[in-house]
C-alpha cells in the first residue's frame, strides 16, 4: 500500500510541501465513510491520472452498455475537478489496469461508482490546491479553479493541474480529508450533458467490440441444441467439413462444437453443415408452455416468508379480493448477438467481451479453460444493450475454449441469432397470488401474497461459478453447477418489489424460489420486479376500479412515504394538463406506480391507449412519467433510460414470451420472438423531481414494472377485461 | 469472381466469391463499421445500406448483386465534418442509447428523406417499420427524423 510518506517521497521540488502535511486526526479519519467501490479499491491512482497534457483519465469498473455511464461519470468528474467536459477521459474496463467494481448492474453505477469518482476528484483537486497555495505561498482557502488552473483571489496564477502534475504523483489510499463539492455550486452536474460515446457511433468509426480487427484474426461459429441438456452425437470423421474452403479447425470438446474459418462467411457455412450432422440427444419432455404458472407453483421450491407485519387493531376486513398474475419467459434480445474475442499466446489469454463484469468472467473463464486467472486478462468493448445477463459472458467462455485450441492467433466469435435466442438465459417464468381484506373505510387492512419463480441471479460470478456457464455443461468434464441463489431483501431477487410500498397493517410476502428451471434463467431488466409491481399495481386497480376509487386516490390513501405521494399528485397534475383523464369507450388510461428495490428511484407511469372494438388491437397512444431519482447528474441520460424502459417494457408487456416445446426453445429469430415496432410506440413525456438533499439512484430499471401495470390497467378501464396473464395478447383479449 | 461497385463515391473492386453476404464483404473485406450484423435474416435491419439510394439489408443480399451498382453505408452519408442532417440530429437529440441499430434507421430514413422529404409522421414510422430497436429510442429517433427532415427542406441547417 501506498502512504502518505511515499506521496511525498514522489514530489520533486516540494519544498514548500512540509507546511501543508496531511494532519492525520484519528477521529477525522474515521469519520470518512468511504463509497463502497472505493473501499474495495482505495488507491488514487486506481481510478484517476490528470496527464501533463491537459487530460484526466478516469479509470472505472463501471462498463458503457448504452446507458450514457461514461457521460455521467465525466459530468461528475469535471465538476468536482473544475475542468472542462471534454478533458474527461473515461477508460474502459479491463482487469489489467481498472478497479474492480464487479459487474455493472442493478441499476447502482451512478450511485456506486458515481460516488467512488466524486470522492478521488475531490481528493486530487484538494492535494492540488495544497500544493499551488504552497509554492504560491497564499492560503488554499483563497485558491479557486477554472478549467484546471489556479486562480488566486479570482485573479489569474501561473500554476495549473497540468503543470503540478508533473512535480507530483497522485497516488497512495484516498484519505477523503478534501470535502466534495456543494451540490448548490454543481453547474455541470444537473444539466443535460451530450453523450460522449454517439458521435463515434453516428458516423461508423471503431465503437463497438464488432468493429474490432486483429491481424490475422480467425472467425468461429459455435453450433447448438435447442435444449441446453441434450448431448451431441457426431461422426468421428469430419473430412468433408474440414475440406470445406478456408477451415482452419474444428473444435470438439464433449458436446460443445465448433469450428474456425479464415473468413467469416466460410464460418457461417461450415456452422451449417456441421449443424445438419448433429443429432442431440433428447434430454426429456419440458412442461407445457400455456401452463406454465401451475407448473411453478407444483416444483420443488425455497419458500421463505420474506417479509412479515401485524397489527391486531387494524381493524376487520369486511371485504376480500383474490387474484393471481403469470408472466412468461422472457428474452433480452439484444440487437446483436453476442461476440467475442480471445487471444491465446502460450499460457496467457486476452479476452475482449461485451458483457458486464470483466473481473468476474476473468474469474469464471480461468476455472472453464484451466489457466490461472492471473495469465487472463478480460478487456470490455461495447455491444449492444444488453438488459440484463445476456449470452455476452457464453460467448467470451466459447471463445476462450475455441482459442485454447488456437495458438498465437486471435478468433473472434459471432454467435447467431438463434445462438442467441437457445443460449441466453431468459427472464423468470413467475406467477404470483394476491389476497387482500379491506375494512369498512375502504383500507387495505391485510395482505398476503406470495411469489413463485426461478432464479434471477446466475451469472457466472467468478471461478466458483464457472458452471454457470452455458459451455461449463456441455464440455467433456462439466464443471459443477453452483447451488440455486436468490437476492435476498431488500433488494430481492425473485422477490424484487414483492414487498408492497404501501402501508398494510397485517401483510405476509412469501417466495417460492423453484430449484430447477425447464429453461435456463438468470436476470433480465429489473429482475422480479416487472412481474411483481405488474401484480400488485394491477390489483390495486382492480380493488380500486371496484371501490369506484380515484386510482392515484386510492394507492395514497395506503402510502407513508412523502415523495412517493409527491410522485404520484405530480402524476395526477400532468394527466390533467395533458387530459389524460377521461376514459372514453375503447380507449383507456392506466396508471402503475413503484419505487424500484423500494431503495431506488420512485418512477409513476400513466398510458392511454385504444382498442380497436373489432380486432381487439390494442394501440398505445400516449405515455407520461413522472420519476424522482433523487440528484440528478444528467437529466438528458435519465429521460432516454426512462422512455427506453417504458417502450421495452411495453414490448414485453404486450408481444413477448420466448416459446418453447416439449423438446425445447422454439424462439429463435424476430418472427417467432416479435418485439414493439416504430409504428407501435407511443408518445412519451418524462417529468424529474428532484427533492433537495436526496442521493443519487439509478433510473435503468425503474419504469418496468409501472409501465406494465399501467398498460394492463388502460386496457381494463377501455374494455372493461382484466387480463392477468402477460403478454396481453389480442388472443388474449378476445378469449378474456 | 471480380465484382466491381462504387462504395461511397469510390469505386472498389473484390475478388471474393459472389454469393459472400454483402454485409460481410463490406465489414470484413472493405473495413466499414456501418453496417452491423444483427440477424443474417433481413428481420431487424441492423445492416441496411442504400443500393442505388433504395435502402437495403446487406446481410441476405449476395455481394454479385451490387456490380455495377451504387452501394451508400453510413459513412458514406455524412462525417463528423460534414454530417447528414440525420447524424446532425442524432446527435442534437441524444437519440440513441446502444446505438447499435441506429446505423440500420438513419440509412432508412436517409432512403425516406431522399425520395419523400416532407414524410408525414405515419410515413416516418412505416419506413423504419423494419428497423428493430431493442433499447426503446424510438421516440427519439422519431422526433431526429422530423428534426433532420424540417432543417433539409427549410434549406437552412442550424
Amino acid at each position: 500500500m501506498t502512504t502518505r510518506r511515499d506521496f511525498i517521497k514522489g514530489v520533486s521540488g516540494g519544498l514548500l510541501l512540509y507546511f501543508h502535511l496531511p494532519v492525520r486526526h484519528a477521529d477525522a479519519q474515521d469519520a470518512f465513510t468511504r463509497p463502497a467501490a472505493l473501499a474495495a479499491n482505495p488507491a488514487l491512482e486506481s481510478w484517476l491520472k490528470i496527464r501533463p497534457d491537459g487530460i484526466v483519465e478516469i479509470a472505472t469498473g463501471k462498463c458503457e452498455l448504452g446507458q450514457g455511464i461514461q457521460t455521467a461519470l465525466a459530468q461528475i468528474a469535471a465538476e468536482e475537478l473544475d475542468v472542462g467536459f471534454e478533458r474527461i477521459r473515461i477508460l474502459t474496463v479491463d482487469t489489467a489496469h481498472s478497479p474492480n467494481e464487479s459487474f455493472t448492474s442493478g441499476s447502482l453505477s451512478v450511485e456506486m461508482s458515481g460516488a467512488a469518482v466524486r470522492t478521488v476528484t475531490a481528493e486530487a483537486r484538494g492535494i492540488l490546491t495544497e500544493l499551488a497555495a504552497g509554492r504560491l505561498g497564499v492560503d488554499a482557502g483563497l485558491l479557486s479553479v477554472q478549467d484546471g488552473a489556479f486562480l488566486s483571489n479570482g485573479v489569474a496564477t501561473r500554476l495549473d493541474y497540468w503543470s503540478l502534475v508533473e512535480d507530483i504523483s497522485l497516488t497512495g489510499e484516498v484519505s477523503g480529508r478534501f470535502p466534495t463539492k456543494d451540490p448548490a455550486r454543481y453547474d455541470l452536474v444537473g444539466q443535460p450533458a451530450q453523450r460522449l460515446d454517439i458521435p463515434p457511433k453516428i458516423f461508423g468509426d471503431t465503437a463497438y467490440i464488432h468493429d474490432m480487427r486483429l491481424d490475422g484474426m480467425l472467425h468461429a461459429r459455435v453450433v447448438r441444441p435447442a435444449d441446453r441438456e441434450s448431448k451431441l452425437n457426431l461422426p468421428e470423421r469430419l473430412d468433408d467439413i474440414a475440406a470445406m474452403p478456408g477451415i482452419v479447425k474444428i473444435v470438439r470438446d464433449g458436446s460443445f462444437l465448433a469450428v474456425v474459418a479464415r473468413r467469416e462467411d466460410q464460418a457461417v457455412r461450415a456452422a451449417q453443415a456441421l449443424a445438419a450432422l448433429c443429432t442431440w440427444s433428447d434430454p426429456g419432455l419440458l412442461p407445457d408452455r400455456a401452463s406454465i404458472g401451475d407448473w411453478l407453483r407444483k416444483a420443488e421450491a425455497d419458500v421463505k416468508v420474506v417479509a412479515e407485519r401485524s397489527d391486531p387493531d387494524a381493524g376487520t376486513a369486511t371485504r376480500n379480493y383474490q387474484s393471481h398474475y403469470n408472466r412468461p419467459f422472457q428474452a433480452h434480445a439484444s440487437i446483436s448477438p453476442s461476440l467475442a474475442i480471445a487471444w491465446r499466446r502460450g499460457d496467457s489469454l486476452t479476452v475482449w467481451s461485451h458483457a458486464q463484469g470483466m473481473f468476474p468472467l476473468r474469474g469464471a473463464i480461468a476455472a472453464l479453460v484451466g489457466l490461472d486467472e492471473n495469465d487472463i486478462r478480460c478487456i470490455h468493448a461495447q455491444g449492444a444493450g444488453c438488459y440484463g445477463h445476456n449470452g455476452a459472458d457464453d460467448a467470451a467462455a466459447d471463445a476462450a475454449l475455441i482459442a485454447m485450441h488456437i495458438e498465437g492467433v486471435p478468433v473472434r466469435l459471432q454467435w447467431s441469432r438463434a445462438d442467441e435466442f437457445l443460449g441466453e438465459p431468459f427472464g423468470s417464468a413467475m406467477t404470483t397470488e394476491i389476497q387482500a381484506g379491506l375494512d369498512r373505510n375502504g383500507r387495505i387492512v391485510h395482505w398476503r401474497y406470495d411469489v413463485w419463480s426461478g432464479t434471477h441471479s446466475s451469472r457466472p460470478r467468478g471461478s466458483g461459478a464457472a458452471g454457470n456457464l452455458l459451455a461449463a455443461r456441455q464440455i467433456a468434464k462439466p464443471l459443477p453447477v453452483p447451488p440455486v441463489s436468490n437476492i435476498p431483501q431488500p433488494s430481492g431477487g425473485s422477490d424484487r418489489n414483492a414487498v408492497p410500498l404501501y402501508s398494510f397493517p397485517n401483510q405476509t410476502i412469501t417466495k417460492h424460489l423453484v430449484k430447477n428451471m425447464p429453461l435456463r434463467v438468470s436476470s433480465l431488466r429489473a429482475l422480479g420486479a416487472y412481474a411483481n409491481v405488474f401484480s400488485i399495481e394491477s390489483f390495486m386497480d382492480e380493488i380500486a376500479q371496484d371501490l369506484h376509487a380515484d386510482p392515484i386516490e386510492f394507492r395514497i390513501r395506503h402510502l407513508s412515504d412523502a415523495r412517493a405521494i409527491a410522485v404520484l399528485e405530480k402524476l395526477h397534475s400532468q394527466m390533467a394538463t395533458a387530459a389524460l383523464i377521461q376514459n372514453q369507450p375503447t380507449a383507456g388510461v392506466g396508471i402503475g406506480f413503484a419505487k424500484y428495490k423500494n431503495l431506488g428511484a420512485y418512477c409513476a407511469v400513466a398510458m392511454r391507449l385504444t382498442v380497436d372494438p373489432e380486432s381487439s388491437e390494442i394501440r398505445l397512444d400516449r405515455a407520461i412519467a413522472v420519476v424522482d431519482a433523487g440528484m440528478i447528474v444528467n437529466p438528458n441520460g435519465i429521460a432516454n433510460q426512462i422512455e427506453g424502459g417504458i417502450i421495452q417494457s411495453a414490448s414485453w408487456t404486450l408481444k413477448e414470451q420466448v416459446l418453447f416445446g416439449e423438446r425445447g426453445v422454439e424462439s429463435r429469430d424476430w418472427a417467432s420472438y416479435p418485439i414493439l415496432g416504430f409504428s407501435e410506440v407511443p408518445d412519451i413525456d418524462v417529468v424529474l423531481l428532484q427533492p433537495p438533499g436526496a442521493p443519487a439512484a439509478g433510473v435503468g430499471e425503474a419504469a418496468q414494472g409501472p409501465t406494465a401495470a399501467a398498460i394492463a390497467n388502460a386496457v381494463a378501464r377501455a374494455t372493461g377485461k382484466r387480463i392477468r396473464d402477460l403478454p396481453l395478447t389480442r388472443s388474449r383479449l378476445l378469449a378474456g | 469472381m471480380t465484382v466491381r461497385f462504387t462504395l461511397n463515391n469510390a469505386d472498389v473492386q473484390l475478388d471474393v466469391p459472389g454469393d459472400t453476404p454483402l454485409l460481410y464483404a463490406l465489414r470484413n473485406d472493405l473495413g466499414l463499421n456501418g453496417p452491423k450484423f444483427g440477424c443474417g435474416l433481413a428481420q431487424c435491419g441492423a445492416c441496411t445500406i442504400l443500393v442505388d439510394g433504395k435502402a437495403v439489408q446487406s446481410c441476405v443480399l449476395p455481394l454479385s448483386g451490387v456490380d455495377g451498382r451504387r452501394v451508400t453505408t453510413l459513412e458514406g452519408l455524412g462525417t463528423a465534418d460534414k454530417p447528414h442532417p440525420l447524424q446532425r440530429a442524432v446527435i442534437e437529440l441524444q437519440a440513441m442509447q446502444c446505438g447499435y441499430c441506429v446505423s440500420g434507421i438513419v440509412m432508412s430514413a436517409a432512403a425516406l428523406l431522399a425520395d419523400n422529404p416532407r414524410p408525414s409522421d405515419k410515413e416516418i414510422r412505416d419506413a423504419l417499420d423494419r428497423n428493430l430497436c431493442r433499447c426503446g429510442s424510438h421516440v427519439r429517433i422519431l422526433r431526429a427524423v422530423r428534426e433532420a427532415a424540417a432543417q433539409a427542406t427549410s434549406g437552412d441547417p442550424k
